[in-house]
């Protein structure tokens, strides 16, 4: 039963919002040498081997319809088998 | 003026969509049928027909508790596809806040609504300019006339590309823009970070607008503000001007 875990994160041209705080927090902590936090999401998925489309295909259509929104985020995926 | 496709010769009818999680149904109903006294139905998100109504309001709230990202399920609703059809029809559509962003993630308005650049939670009065005020949506107010409406969102700023930017303000779809107590739409003006100050836009065809403010929340001046009756009063008044 192959597992998928999907990343999403904002696209590097749009300001992190979350990430700016909590980078700000880590330099109030004493961490100066924190020059950036970026913020995404993580999904983990099982998926049995029914359908026809090919597992990547799949994926890909999963992330572009619904897991990711394209003109915000960008994703990437790995499949344990 | 553009012109509106407005199916029927009588009144508009308008309806307000419910999905799990909208909060400003209510009020949307209220204003339509007391404020402005049009007929009005509210519609079950699994319902999937909008047969016999000419303006559909997508009202703010949390539809689908915004789990994902704000709007990211509930395009997929049932009732969504009939909200397609009706906008192809060149039926008029309204998303207020929360349905601006369902809007926007079923790709029937352009662009996204991200998390306020400030990270806040913000609730309060805002002055708007009305950037384009021959739309359906907009013809009761005076291009250039400053607003107050409410907003309330943690997740009202605008982003899209350049090239979309660009076809935005070519057809002059940006109907509204957040504004300094001086009626300049410039960094002090933006609550949220939105691109270029926007609050509101049109789709291409203008027969589809969502705004992050509410509109529907300003609409009587016993609680602040009527000023955004108008935006009610001005797709009737589109409607009747076609069919005088």
């Amino acid at each position: 039963m192959p597992q998928v875990k999907v990343i999403v994160t904002l696209k590097p041209s749009l300001l992190d919002a979350q990430g700016r705080v909590v980078q700000d927090a880590l330099h109030s902590m004493g961490y100066h040498g924190v020059e950036q936090v970026r913020i995404g999401k993580y999904m983990e998925m099982q998926l049995n081997s029914e359908g026809t489309a090919s597992l990547d295909d799949q994926v890909r259509e999963m992330c572009d319809r619904l897991l990711s929104n394209p003109v915000i985020e960008n994703y990437t995926y790995e499949v344990v088998l | 003026m553009i012109g509106v496709t407005i199916n029927t010769g009588r009144n508009p009818r308008f309806a307000v969509l419910r999905f799990p999680g909208s909060n400003c149904d209510q009020d949307a109903y209220h204003v339509v049928k007391d404020v402005i006294g049009r007929e009005v139905e509210y519609v079950w998100h699994q319902d999937t027909s909008l047969k016999g109504f000419d303006v559909i309001i997508l009202p703010g709230g949390f539809s689908y508790g915004d789990y994902l990202r704000t709007g990211a399920v509930a395009r997929f609703a049932p009732i969504m596809e009939a909200v397609r059809k009706h906008a192809d029809q060149g039926g008029l559509v309204i998303g207020i806040c929360n349905g601006f962003q369902v809007l926007c993630e079923a790709h029937l308005l352009p662009g996204a609504l991200i998390r306020n650049s400030g990270c806040k939670f913000l609730c309060k009065y805002v002055p708007l300019r009305v950037e384009n005020n021959e739309t359906p949506f907009t013809s009761r107010y005076t291009q250039g006339q400053t607003i107050h409406i409410p907003i309330a969102h943690g997740e009202g700023r605008y982003v899209c590309d350049e090239t979309t930017l660009q076809s935005l303000e070519n057809n002059k779809q940006i109907l509204f823009r957040y504004t300094d107590s001086d009626g300049n739409a410039n960094e002090a003006g933006n609550p949220n970070g939105s691109i270029v100050n926007i609050a509101g836009i049109a789709n291409s065809t203008f027969n589809i607008m969502g705004m992050m403010p509410h509109p529907e929340r300003a609409s009587e001046k016993i609680l602040g503000s009527a000023d955004g009756r108008e935006v009610f009063e001005s797709i009737v008044c589109s409607a009747e001007r076609i069919f005088k």
